[in-house]
C-alpha cells in the first residue's frame, strides 16, 4: 500500500469556473457533447423561425376591439371576436342583465378556491366557508328568492358551467374513488367483487357512452312525468367516471404500503377505518399526487365532452359564435382563448400538486 | 415458566396467568407451522424464545395479538380468548405492546404523533396528557430531543427505541418483541438492549424473540428454544445454557455461541 498522508487539513477551494454560473449552466445543459450542441442549434433555429411570425400576428398586426369588418381588413389576428363575444363566451345564454350573478358565482368558487391552496388554512371554518359559499353561488345561480330572477339550469353555460362540472366532479369524484379502492382491497368477497365489477365496467366504456347514457337511456327507465335535470345528470356521469380511474391509482398506492404499516397500526389497537385514515390513506395518497393530478386534469378538459349531450359549456359557447356567419373564419383566434382558460385551470392544478408534494415530502 | 406446565395441560393455569396457549396449532398452507403449543406466561415473567429461522418463534408470539391466526387450539390473553371477535383482538392489542424488527414507525408523522396516535384515538386520552406522557417515555428511552423529528431522520437504533416508547405509551401489560435487534447495525444493539434491560427491570412482562443470549441470561426468567414448530426445551437461564438437555438445542446453541 502507498498512501500520500495529509497530515495537515487543506483549504477549502472554489470549484472551477466552467462548472458553475451562467457559463457552466449553458455547457452543462446545452452544449453537453456535440449532439446536444446540434440540438441546441436546431431549437434555436426553430424558435428563430417560428416566433417572430407569430409575434407579429398575435399582436403586431393584430386588432382587438374592432368590429367584424375590421377583421376582414387586418393582417394579423383578429382578437375581436373575443371582445365582441366576451360575454357570450363566458356566460352563454345566462339572461344578459343577470351577468353579474354567474361572475359573483365564480369569483367567490375561485376565492375559496384560492384560499384552501395553504394547507394551514384547513380547518372546521374554512368546512363552513365551503359549504356556506357553495349555498350561496347555488342561490346566485339558480335565483328564484331573495328577489333574485329565477334563471332554469337550461340557461345555464360557458365558463361557470365548466366550472362547476369539474369542481363539483373533481371534489365528488375522489372520495369515491378512495372508497372504492379500499372497497377492492377488502377482505369481504361480495363487497369487492362490487368495486371489481364497478371499476372494470366503467372503465370498460367511454365518458361519451357514459353521457349519452344519462342523457337518453336513464330517462327512459324513469316513470312517465318525472325528469332529472341534465346538468346534474352529465355531473353524475363525470363523477362515475372518474371515481372509477381514481380508484385503480388509490389502489397503487395502497399496495406501495408495507405490511408493516398495517401491523404496527393494529397492534396499537387501531381498528380498521382508524388505520386506514391516520396511517396508511396518508401516506399512499401522497405516493399517487402526481397520477391522480394527472386524472383530474384529464377529466377537467374531459368536461368539455358534454356538448354531445347539447349542454353549453364553454367549448360549445366558442363554437356557436363561429358559426355566426359574421365571425366565421376566426376560428384560430378564438379557439387559442379558450386554450388559454383550459391551460389556466389544468397548470394550476398541476402546479398545485407540485406545492404539496414539496410540503409533504420535506417531513421524511 | 413452569417446565411442568410447558410440558402438558394437567394442571389448571395459574391464577396470575397472562398468556395461555392451549394445544395451539398453525398452518401456512400445507405448512405446519405451530405444532399443539402449550405454554403459559405468568404476569411479570420474561421469556426469551430462541430457535433457528423458520422454526414458528416469531408466528408463536405474532398469534398473542392475532396479527396471524391459529387454526386449532386455545390462545387466552388475560382472560380474553383470542377468537374471531374484532372488539376482543381490538382490546387485547391495546394492551398487547409489539416491537417490530424493522420499527415500522409512521414515517409521516413526527416521533411525538407517532407516541400520540394510540392513547389519542385508541384511549381517548386529551392531547395534552397524550403528549405529557409521550414525552415521559420518550425520555425513559433517552430520546426526548428527538420529539419534532421524522423516523427518517433518526438512526435505527434511535427508531427501535421510538417504537419501544410507542408500545409503551399505550400503557401495555405485556410487551413482545419480534427480534428487536436483528435489522440493527452493531454499534446500536447496546442501546436498546438497555432500554429493554431497564423495563425488564420494572417488572414489565416481555417475550422476546432474539438470538442475544446475554440478554437472555441478565434478565429473563426463562429461554423457551424451538424447532419444527414446537418447544423442544424450556428452561431457566442457568440450566439452558449451561446444561441444554437436546441434541437440537445443544447444536443450536454451538451454532450462535462461539
Amino acid at each position: 500500500m502507498h498512501a500520500y498522508v495529509q497530515d495537515k487539513p487543506s483549504p477549502e477551494l472554489k470549484p472551477p469556473v466552467t462548472q458553475v454560473g451562467a457559463i457552466g449552466w449553458a455547457r452543462n445543459n446545452l452544449f453537453n457533447g456535440w449532439f446536444n450542441s446540434i440540438l441546441t442549434i436546431l431549437t434555436l433555429l426553430l424558435l428563430w423561425k417560428v416566433v417572430p411570425p407569430f409575434f407579429e400576428w398575435a399582436f403586431l398586426d393584430s386588432v382587438w376591439t374592432t368590429t367584424h369588418q375590421g377583421c376582414k381588413e387586418a393582417t394579423g389576428a383578429c382578437w375581436s371576436i373575443i371582445y365582441r363575444n366576451f360575454r357570450f363566451i363566458i356566460f352563454g345564454f345566462y339572461p344578459y342583465e343577470q351577468h353579474w350573478r354567474p361572475l359573483l358565482a365564480m369569483l367567490i368558487l375561485i376565492g375559496l378556491l384560492f384560499y384552501s391552496r395553504d394547507r394551514t388554512h384547513w380547518n372546521k371554518y374554512l368546512g363552513y366557508g365551503w359549504i356556506l359559499g357553495l349555498a350561496f353561488m347555488g342561490v346566485l345561480m339558480r335565483g328564484g328568492i331573495l328577489g333574485l330572477e329565477h334563471v332554469e339550469s337550461t340557461q345555464w353555460g360557458g365558463l361557470p358551467l365548466t366550472l362547476l362540472l369539474s369542481v363539483f366532479g373533481l371534489t365528488a369524484a375522489y372520495p369515491l374513488g378512495v372508497i372504492l379502492s379500499l372497497g377492492r382491497q377488502s377482505k369481504l368477497p361480495a363487497l369487492k367483487l362490487l368495486c371489481v365489477l364497478y371499476i372494470e365496467l366503467i372503465r370498460g366504456v367511454p365518458l361519451i357512452s357514459l353521457l349519452f347514457m344519462s342523457s337518453i337511456i336513464f330517462p327512459l327507465f324513469l316513470p312517465e312525468g318525472v325528469t332529472f335535470n341534465k346538468i346534474l345528470r352529465a355531473q353524475v356521469a363525470i363523477i362515475l367516471f372518474t371515481g372509477a380511474y381514481i380508484a385503480e391509482v388509490v389502489r397503487g398506492g395502497l399496495q406501495a404500503m408495507s405490511r408493516g404499516q398495517y401491523e404496527a397500526a393494529e397492534s396499537l389497537g387501531l381498528n380498521y377505518y382508524l388505520t386506514m385514515r391516520l396511517v396508511i390513506l396518508p401516506q399512499a395518497l401522497k405516493i399517487v399526487i402526481p397520477p391522480t393530478v394527472s386524472i383530474l386534469i384529464s377529466a377537467f378538459k374531459d368536461t368539455s365532452l358534454v356538448v354531445i349531450i347539447a349542454l353549453w359549456d364553454l367549448l360549445k359557447t366558442t363554437q356557436s359564435v363561429l358559426s355566426n356567419p359574421e365571425w366565421m373564419g376566426f376560428s384560430r383566434e378564438a379557439y387559442l382563448f379558450i386554450a388559454i382558460l383550459y391551460f389556466l385551470g389544468c397548470f394550476s392544478m398541476s402546479n398545485y400538486s407540485r406545492k404539496l408534494e414539496r410540503e409533504l415530502s420535506r417531513k421524511d | 415458566m413452569n417446565k411442568a406446565v410447558a410440558n402438558s395441560r394437567e394442571t389448571q393455569s395459574p391464577d396470575d396467568a397472562m398468556i395461555d396457549f392451549i394445544d395451539v396449532h398453525k398452518w401456512f398452507g400445507d405448512f405446519h407451522v405451530l405444532r399443539g403449543i402449550n405454554l403459559t406466561i405468568r404476569k411479570q415473567e420474561r421469556i426469551v424464545i430462541c430457535g433457528p429461522s423458520g422454526s414458528g418463534k416469531s408466528t408463536l408470539i405474532r398469534c398473542i395479538n392475532r396479527l396471524e391466526e391459529h387454526q386449532r387450539g386455545r390462545i387466552i390473553v388475560d382472560g380474553i380468548e383470542m377468537t374471531n371477535n374484532i372488539k376482543n383482538i381490538e382490546k387485547v392489542r391495546a394492551e398487547v405492546g409489539m416491537v417490530f424488527q424493522h420499527f415500522n414507525l409512521f414515517p409521516h408523522l413526527t416521533i411525538l404523533e407517532n407516541l400520540t396516535l394510540g392513547p389519542l384515538w385508541v384511549r381517548k386520552v386529551p392531547k395534552a396528557e397524550a403528549e405529557d406522557a409521550a414525552m415521559h417515555y420518550l425520555e425513559k428511552v433517552h430520546i426526548a430531543e428527538q420529539a419534532q423529528k421524522y423516523p427518517g431522520q433518526l438512526s435505527g437504533g434511535q427508531q427501535q427505541r421510538v417504537a419501544i416508547a410507542r408500545s409503551l405509551s399505550m400503557n401495555p401489560k405485556v410487551m413482545l418483541f419480534d427480534e428487536p435487534t436483528s435489522a440493527l447495525d452493531p454499534e446500536m444493539i447496546k442501546e436498546v438492549l438497555d432500554v429493554m434491560i431497564e423495563l425488564a427491570q420494572e417488572g414489565m412482562t416481555m417475550i422476546v424473540v432474539t438470538h442475544e443470549m446475554g440478554f437472555a441470561k441478565s434478565v429473563a426468567h426463562g429461554v423457551l428454544f424451538m424447532d419444527y414448530g414446537q418447544i423442544v426445551e424450556g428452561n431457566t437461564p442457568e440450566e439452558f445454557f449451561k446444561n441444554p438437555q437436546h441434541e437440537r438445542t445443544k447444536l443450536f446453541l454451538s451454532q450462535i455461541l462461539h
